[in-house]
């Protein structure tokens, strides 16, 4: 796959053919022109965000979105809440923690709710791999996923590609070092398929017990040694470790993790010299990234990808929009 | 109530090998004669109209006493697995057992262990005479290897055979999925294919060491089939068995997060699912069953993880088999040993085969008959089957347990 493939968006006729999803579940389901598309479409976002005072468009006046978080989040919550409030919608966030969930309410029941109360749009985000598929087939309205279990979250891989393609230029080509805990990451699985459809070279450096399994149908080799795998990367992309996947289970200890694994500058000279690091965040300063590393403004691209992350997503929630909002062309 | 003789006339008799034209008398609901050259006055005559006359399925190893699925099904006796409502004490057993009449036999399989938790013996001699059949380790193994081996022995003694579920749960802990491109791109958890392997080698070692019978109820796994078949070389008193779901799908079947296709041991690769079906060509597989396990949406409509694994299997068990058949895999009279005959004999039942003497559970099946499986309008109680939407040929038509018509 090259980018020759990818089409710029201006090459699609205005229309719903440019994009033909009702929800966005995952990145499994897009073509490289239409990850393309979106990117496109959220670079008009930054500028407006960085547009002085009124950063403020009218676009989704009078919708109505829910985001459904049925796992704890504040960053992505908020990511999408102010994305939301920028486009003019109304958008409400409902916690499980204050939900009926936690009275034993199934997650179709929910899922019904909300559709009664006749949201635009539904985030969601879930513990379990496949929830949002299980709720997005069940509501009339469009479901974007924030995030469920292990599976897919599309739109951190969209945030991460936007940031590459702004720092560096362009995706294709580009040798990227994806490094932690694989097994357990759904920013690993997402952005393994956004960045492999857009042509790059993608490796995962994990401990063996973190490589999940058959990764080399996922087009992407393997390394187990983190200096070898980070040779000539253009762009590492460090993975948040939960820390009780350190208590021996899976990893011995956080120390021994930092010693083996850790991304310290020692390391990152293995990588090119203009190589980028990238973080979805939260991170364990100390664990799996070094301090002077983190907030090397040169190296680490950490602000950026959160301030892409409101870009992206008011793209995704504007496009996903567009045929109940009657956009021309797009039925 | 005197049973009136019944005679079949124009039907296909299903032996061995290919069906042949024939006719069969059953009188006091046994099988009289193959053939017969005289019928007594006021016999009741079927003309089959050149159907398969067969033997009842035997479907070894449910977990749902749902007699509208196995009629459907053609099924006239089902083992019942110690799970679901559990069988681990003598009245329960008894009343198990009566749970099918009078239209359906129920053989209870008893629990191995307490409460199925696999530390301390059940009552399997007192189970036994409450009319179990078998013992089985239920839905999982028997994790402690001491524990398993006076299982064994113990049941050998009483001359039950052990049927048992072969996974290792050191791998299988929390797993919903086989190790693969499927479960790494749905991020489901997942365990290796080895832990079937490892779980039988183990078993089989304690077979050799005590010399008891065991039937292993589904094995799904190439390097699981190659331990059995060498069992059976070194002529340990070995069993296996398998489901249409692992001869018929692999883990594809679980994309898109479908719960139905969500089963016990889970769903395998291509090139496992090819070493089944060479297995069940080659005779090392033994009985076919349909693991009948229906589960609503409460058990199902659910993320995957947090799904029930099981499939109601019950209603597709026969038109998947002749399936086999249709593809060369296996001959009709070799889809009834593994239905029926085999099955029997492992419980020790007198029925299982078109033979003088044996009782008369019977079902005409026309082997033909196209019909589409259709997850909406099952017979059984819920339709969890992964064969959802698939169209398929060949369904039983008549049934008769003991030479009394059920359908």
């Amino acid at each position: 796959m090259t980018n020759a493939t990818i089409r710029p968006a201006s090459d699609y006729p205005p229309g719903g053919d440019a994009f033909r999803h009702r929800h966005l579940t995952g990145i499994a389901q897009l073509t490289p022109w239409e990850i393309s598309y979106i990117l496109d479409a959220a670079e008009q976002w930054v500028d407006l965000n960085r547009s002085g005072a009124a950063k403020h468009d009218d676009a989704l006046a009078g919708l109505t979105i829910i985001n459904a978080f049925f796992e704890n989040s504040t960053r992505t919550l908020l990511s999408f809440e102010i994305a939301g409030k920028r486009l003019g919608a109304d958008v409400v966030n409902m916690h499980a923690a204050q939900s009926s969930v936690k009275k034993g309410e199934t997650l179709i029941d929910t899922a019904m709710t909300l559709n009664a109360m006749r949201a635009d749009a539904i985030v969601i985000r879930h513990s379990a791999s496949g929830a949002v598929q299980l709720i997005a087939d069940k509501v009339d309205c469009p479901v974007l996923n924030a995030g469920d279990g292990r599976h897919e979250h599309p739109t951190q891989a969209l945030l991460d590609a936007l940031t590459i393609r702004r720092r560096k230029g362009k995706v294709e080509g580009l040798t990227i070092a994806i490094c932690g805990d694989v097994l357990h990451s759904r920013v690993a699985r997402s952005n393994i398929l956004a960045l492999t459809l857009l042509g790059s070279e993608v490796r995962v450096v994990a401990p063996s017990t973190l490589i999940p399994p058959a990764m080399e149908r996922m087009h992407v080799a393997t390394f187990t040694n983190m200096d070898e795998g980070l040779k000539d990367a253009d762009v590492v992309m460090m993975l948040r470790l939960q820390s009780e996947r350190m208590d021996g289970a899976y990893l011995p200890s956080a120390r021994e993790y930092h010693a083996l694994y850790g991304l310290t500058p020692q390391r990152l000279e293995k990588a090119k010299p203009d190589a980028i690091v990238m973080h979805p965040g939260p991170m364990n300063r100390g664990v799996e990234i070094d301090s002077s590393i983190a907030d090397d403004p040169a190296r680490s691209t950490i602000t950026e990808q959160v301030e892409m992350g409101v870009a992206v997503r008011m793209a995704c929630l504007d496009i996903l929009t567009r045929r109940k909002r009657g956009v021309p062309g797009w039925n | 109530m005197e049973l009136r003789p019944l005679h079949i006339t124009g039907a296909q008799l299903v032996e061995s090998g290919a069906p042949r034209p024939g006719s069969l008398l059953v009188i006091g609901g046994r099988i009289a004669a193959l053939d017969p050259a005289e019928v007594p006055n006021g016999a009741e005559t079927i003309d089959a109209k050149g159907q398969w006359l067969a033997p009842g399925i035997i479907d070894l190893g449910v977990f749902a006493t749902d007699k509208p699925a196995f009629h459907f099904g053609g099924i006239t006796r089902a083992a019942l697995m110690p799970d679901s409502g559990l069988l681990d004490g003598a009245g329960l057993v008894e009343r198990a057992a009566k749970g099918g009449k009078p239209d359906l036999w129920v053989h209870p399989l008893a629990a191995a262990t307490k409460g199925l938790a696999g530390k301390e013996l059940a009552e399997i001699g007192l189970m036994k005479e409450a009319g179990a059949r078998a013992i089985a380790t239920g839905r999982a193994r028997i994790a402690d290897s001491g524990v398993m081996r006076r299982v064994l022995s113990y049941a050998a003694s009483l001359g039950l055979v052990t049927i048992i579920h072969a996974e290792d749960e050191g791998l299988t802990a929390g797993a919903v999925a086989t190790d693969g491109e499927m479960a790494t791109r749905l991020g489901l958890a997942s365990a290796p294919a080895i832990a079937e392997a490892m779980a039988i080698a183990r078993d089989l070692a304690l077979v050799e060491e005590t010399g008891a019978p065991v039937h292993f109820r589904q094995v799904t796994t190439a390097r699981g089939l190659e331990l059995i078949r060498a069992a059976k070389a070194k002529g340990l008193p070995v069993l296996c068995g398998i489901t249409p779901a692992h001869l018929l799908l692999s883990d594809t079947a679980i994309g898109d997060f479908r719960t139905f296709a969500r089963l016990s041991p889970p769903l395998r690769s291509e090139e496992d699912r090819r070493a089944c079906l060479a297995a069940i060509a080659d005779g090392t597989i033994d009985i076919l069953s349909s693991g009948h396990d229906p589960r609503g949406p409460e058990d199902k409509r659910l993320p995957f993880a947090e799904a029930q694994p099981g499939m109601a299997g019950a209603e597709t068990l026969l038109a998947l088999g002749l399936g086999l058949v249709r593809d060369e895999h296996i001959a009709p009279g070799r889809l009834f040993e593994l239905l029926a005959a085999t099955p029997a004999c492992l419980l020790g039942v007198d029925a299982g085969k078109l033979e003088v003497g044996k009782e008369a559970d019977l079902i005409l099946v026309d082997p033909d008959t196209p019909w589409q499986v259709d997850a909406k309008k099952m017979a059984a109680w819920a339709g969890n089957t992964p064969f959802d939407g698939m169209p398929v040929q060949g369904r039983a038509t008549a049934m008769w347990k003991g030479g009394q018509r059920i359908r």
